[in-house]
């Protein structure tokens, strides 16, 4: 498989109830790296194994939530013809500067039926992981502390719409599906998984009464035992713990949710699974989900929070 | 440390509270109940409730759930309030039923 069109989540902007309590959690806490600052006081950070400028975006607002994520695209001809076809499909679609968030080229914005905005981006500043690129390390102790999570992987995305908003990442971005959960009357899917490469979930979402909710924003630990690890530093630091640590049943990723000081959900998460885009999609029931083992394969419960409490 | 006296109308529960800790998390450190617990970080809202007897400082809270009004009205959210005298708190949110607004 050659990955030619959406590549990879590029960054995520998220808001924050106050600004520095918010770098605490995901710079000094978590561990990423703060890359920059911007005249509206936005922070950029990013994790130590991501090559280009940052994948987090801290805004402080006076509420929490997601205000946009972004997918970098293989190049600007890519960027094009997606713009294109969106706008062929019926999205509006807008262009942002380069230059509006730091050290990134032009983006093509566009809001799904989930009431979230979605960009896609070709150009953004490579600062490295701090490897090199030549005889390059295999990890540089320089730039790991914290939980140290090696990228941003994924979001979920809570809202209306879902069975729209998967068409639209299927037949236009080029997405796969890769795990479903029915609904109770098995006729509809309320959370989808799909993927643009052969991870698990490049993006989810959930079926939501209320649009642009922020479930989750994820973060690629390297071992189970390095999730337990971020559990440590959790409980250390007074960080409210949501599920786990566990796996998943779906995605059979290994997992702890959490919440940063502002209330938005993160994961630390283990990927355990490389779907091919020729596999067939996996089929949760909503009780297979909950008892099933879909959610908390060691628990086997549906917490309540999963479906309920959101940002 | 002050410690005071958080009462939850029509519940049995009354717990203590001291200033440096939200009342949400008075709560559960004393084992009592009637809030709904989501995110404790002022996000999701779930622990909304409205205080009828009694002051209190805060932390910011999420406009997606406390409105300037709400908040003009002593509602707001457990998880940021911050006892400076006994408290008569009426719950107002919840965690939803379990497939919102599904069916």
């Amino acid at each position: 498989m050659a990955m030619t069109g959406v590549l990879r989540p590029g960054h995520a902007q998220v808001r924050v109830l106050d600004l520095e309590e918010g770098v605490r959690h995901y710079r000094d806490i978590m561990g990423l790296q703060e890359t920059g600052r911007d005249a509206e006081g936005r922070v950029y950070l990013k994790c130590w194994d991501e090559v280009d400028h940052h994948s987090i975006i801290l805004r402080e607002a006076d509420r929490a939530g997601i205000d946009f994520v972004g997918y970098k695209v293989l190049n600007n001809a890519t960027l094009d013809k997606l713009e294109a076809d969106l706008i062929a499909y019926g999205v509006k679609t807008e262009r942002i500067a380069a230059g509006e968030i730091l050290e990134t080229g032009e983006r093509v914005r566009f809001e799904i039926p989930s009431g979230h905005l979605i960009e896609l981006f070709a150009d953004k500043t490579a600062v490295g992981n701090g490897c090199g690129t030549v005889n390059p390390l295999p990890w540089n102790p320089d730039t790991m502390h914290g939980m140290a999570p090696r990228r941003f992987d994924h979001v979920l995305l809570y809202g209306p719409n879902i069975a729209a908003v998967q068409k639209l990442f299927t037949e236009v971005l080029g997405f796969n599906l890769v795990e479903r959960i029915l609904s109770p009357d098995g006729n509809s899917n309320i959370v989808i998984f799909m993927s643009c490469s052969i991870k698990s979930h490049d993006i989810a979402f959930g079926e939501f009464p209320e649009p642009g909710k922020l479930h989750h924003c994820s973060f690629l630990m390297d071992s189970w035992d390095n999730v337990l690890r971020a559990g440590d530093i959790m409980s250390m630091n007074k960080i409210p713990v949501d599920v786990g640590p566990t796996r998943h049943g779906v995605t059979r990723g290994c997992t702890i949710y959490a919440w940063d000081p502002s209330g938005n959900r993160f994961e630390t998460f283990h990927e355990d699974r490389q779907p091919y885009p020729d596999h067939e999609a996996l089929t949760w029931t909503f009780e297979g989900a909950g008892s099933g083992g879909g959610l908390d394969y060691i628990q086997r419960k549906l917490h309540e929070s999963f479906l309920t409490v959101v940002s | 440390m002050t410690n005071f006296k958080v009462g939850i109308l029509k519940t049995d529960q009354y717990f203590s509270c001291d200033a440096e800790q939200s009342v949400l998390a008075g709560m559960m450190q004393n084992g009592a109940r009637g809030i709904s617990v989501g995110c404790r970080g002022g996000g999701c809202g779930v622990c909304k409730v409205e205080v009828l007897k009694g002051c209190f400082e805060h932390k910011a809270m999420s406009r997606s759930h406390i409105s300037e009004e709400d908040e003009r009205q002593g509602k707001v959210l457990a998880c940021r309030i911050f006892p400076t005298s006994d408290l008569e708190l009426r719950v107002i949110g919840g965690i939803k039923d379990l497939l919102g607004g599904l069916e």
